[in-house]
């Protein structure tokens, strides 16, 4: 039995692209076969995180369009072969693909990979809507801010109004001492607000950005 | 120096809301309306209405009317709090007649027997 995700957060900027590929390098790490699609399109970043450019030429644009084959479009992870990764067009074009056929491609991919994770774009529009058709649960992905938070309830009415009902949530970059001295909102704070269920907490951490330089999820430094 | 020390006995005297406090309130505030999708003006609007319909019962102080909407575990309430000067004695057919009551401090329309309760939960 697959799963599909989706990774959204409403504001941008939060985490949500690091966190899919540290997500789905760990579950692929655990044996799982795990794939990656990237629906930021025209601002495609996922393949980035994962160090996969140079290994992109098809992307889900030229799957949908019938242009190539739905494997030839898959980047295999080397260091990690149960992870895949399906990238999205860096030129937005004016044909502009459907939430019917992005259904349908996660529901071709759940069919041959136990997670299929869709990293969705910021924001709420068209490219949002794409993101979320047709799957089943959502990872919502949030900071201890209050537009990063207003932005995380926006969504979660949103996906609710689409019948998302199994929301998870990261809250991403705390600040433990912050907290502590009453500076920043809890884990317990947000929750509270939001009213959804935790997924996980992830503190604060330099090292993100050295290992998206490198192009390395952290997950693998473990 | 001396702002740290200010700071300090602010923070021992209450007198400075914690920014966490602050940014809790600011957001149960914001996503209250955003919950409802209501603008502004029809807030606003829904205010003055139900202030009308109030007014043909009681005499509300206008100046100490509290009215927004609160939100809570992903559902939004309307809270009202109208503290009522007077008891309004209301016959259409009659010309109106005002009975003013001494003000008992901190009074709210739910307190009055006679009247329709209006405070709380929408």
């Amino acid at each position: 039995m697959s799963r599909i995700f989706v990774v959204t957060s409403g504001k941008g900027g939060v985490g949500k692209t690091t966190s899919t590929a540290n997500l789905g390098m760990a579950l692929a790490r655990l044996g799982r076969k795990v794939v990656l699609v990237d629906a930021d399109f025209g601002l495609r970043n996922l393949d980035l995180l994962l160090g996969l450019e140079s290994r992109v030429v098809y992307t889900s644009l030229d799957v949908l369009n019938r242009e190539c084959k739905l494997d030839q479009a898959l980047v295999k992870d080397k260091r990690q072969p149960n992870l895949s990764l399906l990238a999205a067009p860096q030129t937005r074009n004016k044909t502009a693909i459907t939430a019917a056929a992005m259904a349908k491609l996660v529901e071709v991919l759940s069919h041959h990979f136990h997670y299929v994770l869709v990293d969705s774009p910021a924001g709420i529009e068209t490219g949002f809507q794409n993101a979320i058709a047709g799957v089943k649960e959502a990872i919502i992905v949030t900071t201890p801010e209050i537009s990063a938070v207003r932005d995380a309830d926006r969504v979660i009415g949103l996906l609710e109004a689409n019948r998302i009902r199994e929301i998870k949530l990261i809250i991403n970059r705390l600040r433990p001492a912050m907290v502590k001295s009453n500076d920043m909102m809890s884990v317990e704070d947000v929750l509270e607000i939001l009213s959804v269920k935790l997924l996980g907490v992830i503190p604060d951490d330099e090292q993100v950005i050295v290992s998206t330089n490198r192009g390395e999820p952290l997950v693998l430094a473990e | 120096m001396t702002n740290a020390i200010a700071d300090l006995l602010e923070r021992l005297f209450g007198g400075k809301t914690e920014s966490r406090d602050r940014v809790k309130q600011r957001l149960k505030f914001i996503l209250a309306h955003d919950r409802v999708a209501l603008t502004p003006q029809l807030v606003e609007q829904m205010r003055q209405d139900i202030l009308t319909a109030i007014a043909k019962y009681v005499e509300i102080d206008e100046e100490g009317v509290e009215f927004g909407l609160e939100s809570d575990r992903r559902s939004t309430v309307v809270i009202a709090n109208l503290p009522i000067r007077g008891l309004r004695y209301f016959d259409p057919n009659v010309a109106q007649l005002e009975l003013t009551l001494p003000e008992p401090p901190g009074s709210k329309v739910t307190s009055f027997d006679s009247a329709p309760a209006v405070e709380g939960e929408g």
